[in-house]
């Protein structure tokens, strides 16, 4: 039954505190095998903490459950040897050439060839010509490809991806989650976290966590339909004075996209009173639209911000 | 309108610029950054309390342990004969303050396993038929042979111990007042002649360098993968803490002894210590030196929180070793609480290892007990080390 569990990640009731601020609260989660779950929410909510318990380096203050099977509480070295987890800050060797970091990453897991093992995952990253470099002279992209690189060499069962492709371009952005991708094709399972919206709509569920607290889960449309949100789109000459006078006004949210505004509530009677003095306004183009994740998200946010802080 | 706003935003920038030159920014800069390096300080709790503890610690600490007119340096006496002059002598050998009879030899053997062990630095012989050839008027010979290895602390006692003899006899009665002395006090500085430093610098050197730069190495190590961030992934990864500190110490093992081969050999080379015991021997037991002075420094890192830290620990334990193991000052001039304060810095054992094997032949017979408290040093810091080891980045 341990070997090879169709929940990979079960958590229940996870807290932690730092000195005496607490930083996640009664957080539960369920994360199913071969899914990539996006982990979703603003600085500080508690992410890379969540991610540390799971991993074992950090210990929970209250909560149980289990990753890959293992007790997250008394098998962390059981769970370490399955789990690669890549984290935010670049935590490879700076002085070590490519083929040195991963071939110690080889050689620690046990890896019989650690030679060969580097020079195909060298080939995979496309870093062959790049093997040699001292490690702390890649760029951003190329240290993020590095480091994933590095924590899939051991054929891990879970990836834990804390943040990965911050700082990183567009390009390399794009063929990181191609790599992701085929990675969960292949029946890895995935839990990343990110502040990206359009990565999270590249996840097959998300999650948000706001102020240490799992605000909502699920996938991408039932997080939107859950919202409830009625949304419309503003565009034309009088957006920013628009959006100056309707920030005012309790229930309304203005979310700027380009020259144009989303402009969205909960409750559709309140929206509907607020935005009336401006819906035949002349230089106004209105029209009703779905809300974007980012809207729910930032509604989320507002609401979660009236309740914990 | 919005155009002249900015043509006067920009006018008083050029000005700010330009006050850039001049003196008065010359100090605010420097200013700024002397209120930064305060600011970074003060969230440094422990650097801060070392700063005021450590100067304090360390002068209270070797002004009562350092003497360097040692009294008390214990003595094994040999009496080939039992007269009233033999006692007269014993008796005035009790008394004095600069030596202590730790031990009454009763043969030949005894008394120079003694001295060469260590455990006396003076032996004191009074030959067979002394009373008689002092009454005699042949001007008998009294035997004080010095562990030389350690000039200080031999110099001072020797040349006060001739006075002392004629003195007590006097006052016995057994000699006459005036004159000059029927005896002579026959001075043998063994192991080291000539009474040459540089035979007994150059082995504690070894010791002393080999302290500093192992304590370097590995206090750095543990706080530098903090430092750099390369902590988290090797946490994550599965590999032990005992593995961990097995892995970082074993490479300076090799380093250190390749540093003590060096040390040896230009000590030879340029100052001609000789090595009088068994190479091998002096081999095995600095290897077990080195690797007590790694294990110390790793324990320093695994408890230190940055490298400045590490290195303040580093160079608080090192300080007390050169001052205390009795390579610069005498051991047995120490108080006793000292000496007990000593044992536990691998460079005390070591300077005794070291002198032994290359100056007096000893063998690891002579050695076992430094050695075990090698050994015993090395276990007990890496016990530390592997549980004061954080697991987790609680």
């Amino acid at each position: 039954m341990m070997a090879a569990p169709d929940i990979v990640i079960d958590v229940h009731g996870l807290s932690k505190s730092f000195g005496n601020r607490q930083v996640v609260r009664d957080l539960s989660m369920q994360v199913k095998r071969g899914e990539i779950y996006g982990f979703l929410g603003p600085n500080g909510s508690g992410k890379t903490t969540t991610i540390r318990m799971l991993c074992g380096l950090l210990t929970p203050d209250a909560g149980s459950g289990t990753c890959l099977g293992y007790n997250i509480l008394t098998e962390a070295d059981k769970i370490k040897r399955r789990v690669g987890y890549m984290t935010q800050r670049f935590s490879l060797y700076e002085d070590l050439s490519v083929r040195e970091n991963l071939e110690f990453v080889a050689r620690i897991y046990g890896i019989v060839d650690p030679s060969g093992a580097a020079t195909k995952a060298i080939e995979k990253l496309g870093l062959t010509q790049r093997q040699n470099q001292i490690a702390g002279t890649l760029s951003g992209g190329w240290k993020q490809r590095l480091a994933l690189g590095a924590c899939t060499l051991p054929d891990p069962d879970l990836l834990l991806l804390d943040e990965p492709t911050a700082g990183v371009d567009p390009k390399a952005r794009r063929e990181f989650w191609n790599e992701i991708h085929a990675l969960a094709a292949d029946g890895l399972t995935v839990l990343v976290s990110t502040h990206y919206m359009d990565e999270a709509e590249r996840c097959h569920e998300i999650a948000y966590i706001a102020y240490g607290t799992l605000l909502v889960h699920g996938t991408v449309q039932e997080v939107i339909d859950h919202s409830a949100l009625v949304t419309y789109t503003v565009s034309g000459q009088g957006v920013p004075k628009l959006t100056a006078e309707l920030a005012e006004k309790p229930g309304v949210m203005v979310t700027p996209f380009g020259a144009r505004v989303h402009v969205s509530g909960r409750d559709h009677g309140t929206l509907t009173d607020a935005i009336k003095p401006f819906r035949q306004a002349p230089d106004l183009q209105w029209e009703e639209a779905s809300p974007s994740l980012e809207d729910v998200f930032i509604d989320l946010m507002s609401t979660a911000k009236d309740n914990f802080q | 309108m919005s155009g002249r706003e900015d043509t006067s935003r920009d006018d008083t920038s050029r000005e700010d610029r330009s006050r850039e030159d001049t003196w008065g920014s010359f100090w605010r800069r420097i200013g700024a950054m002397i209120v930064k390096e305060f600011l970074q300080l003060r969230r440094d709790k422990i650097t801060l309390a070392t700063m005021v503890t450590v100067p304090m610690m360390q002068l209270v600490l070797f002004g009562y342990a350092i003497n360097t007119s040692p009294r008390d340096l214990p003595a094994v006496v040999l009496m080939q004969e039992q007269s009233d002059v033999s006692r007269s002598i014993l008796a005035a050998l009790q008394n004095t303050k600069y030596i202590k009879i730790t031990e009454i030899a009763r043969n030949e053997a005894e008394f120079d396993q003694l001295l060469k062990s260590g455990r006396v630095l003076f032996g004191i012989e009074v030959p067979a038929g002394f009373e008689r050839a002092v009454r005699r008027g042949d001007k008998p010979a009294i035997l004080v042979a010095a562990d030389a290895t350690d000039p200080v602390a031999a110099g001072g006692a020797l040349s006060a111990l001739g006075q002392l003899v004629q003195t007590a006899l006097v006052h016995d009665r057994l000699i006459p007042d005036s004159g000059p002395p029927p005896f002579e006090i026959r001075n043998h500085a063994r192991y080291n002649p000539a009474g040459s430093t540089q035979l007994n610098i150059v082995p504690g050197l070894l010791g002393t360098i080999l302290t500093l730069t192992m304590l370097i190495f590995t206090a750095l190590s543990v706080t530098r993968e903090r430092e750099r961030g390369t902590m988290e992934s090797l946490l994550a990864m599965p590999i032990t803490p005992l593995e961990i500190m097995l892995g970082k110490i074993a490479p300076y093992v090799i380093i250190g002894f390749f540093q003590a081969t060096l040390i040896v050999v230009a000590g030879t080379v340029l100052f001609q210590v000789p090595i009088v015991g068994s190479m091998a021997l002096l081999a095995a037991l600095t290897t077990l030196f080195i690797a007590a002075n790694l294990s110390i420094g790793y324990t320093f890192s695994t408890v230190a929180q940055n490298q400045l830290q590490a290195v303040q620990m580093a160079m608080m334990f090192f300080l007390p070793n050169m001052l205390m193991s009795g390579f610069l000052f005498p051991f047995a001039g120490m108080p006793v609480w000292a000496q007990w304060v000593s044992e536990f810095m691998p460079l005390t054992h070591y300077v005794r290892i070291v002198r032994a094997i290359m100056l007096k032949g000893a063998t690891l017979g002579d050695l076992q007990l430094e050695a075990a408290a090698l050994v015993g040093l090395t276990l007990l810091a890496m016990v530390i080390a592997v549980t004061r080891f954080r697991r987790t980045l609680d």
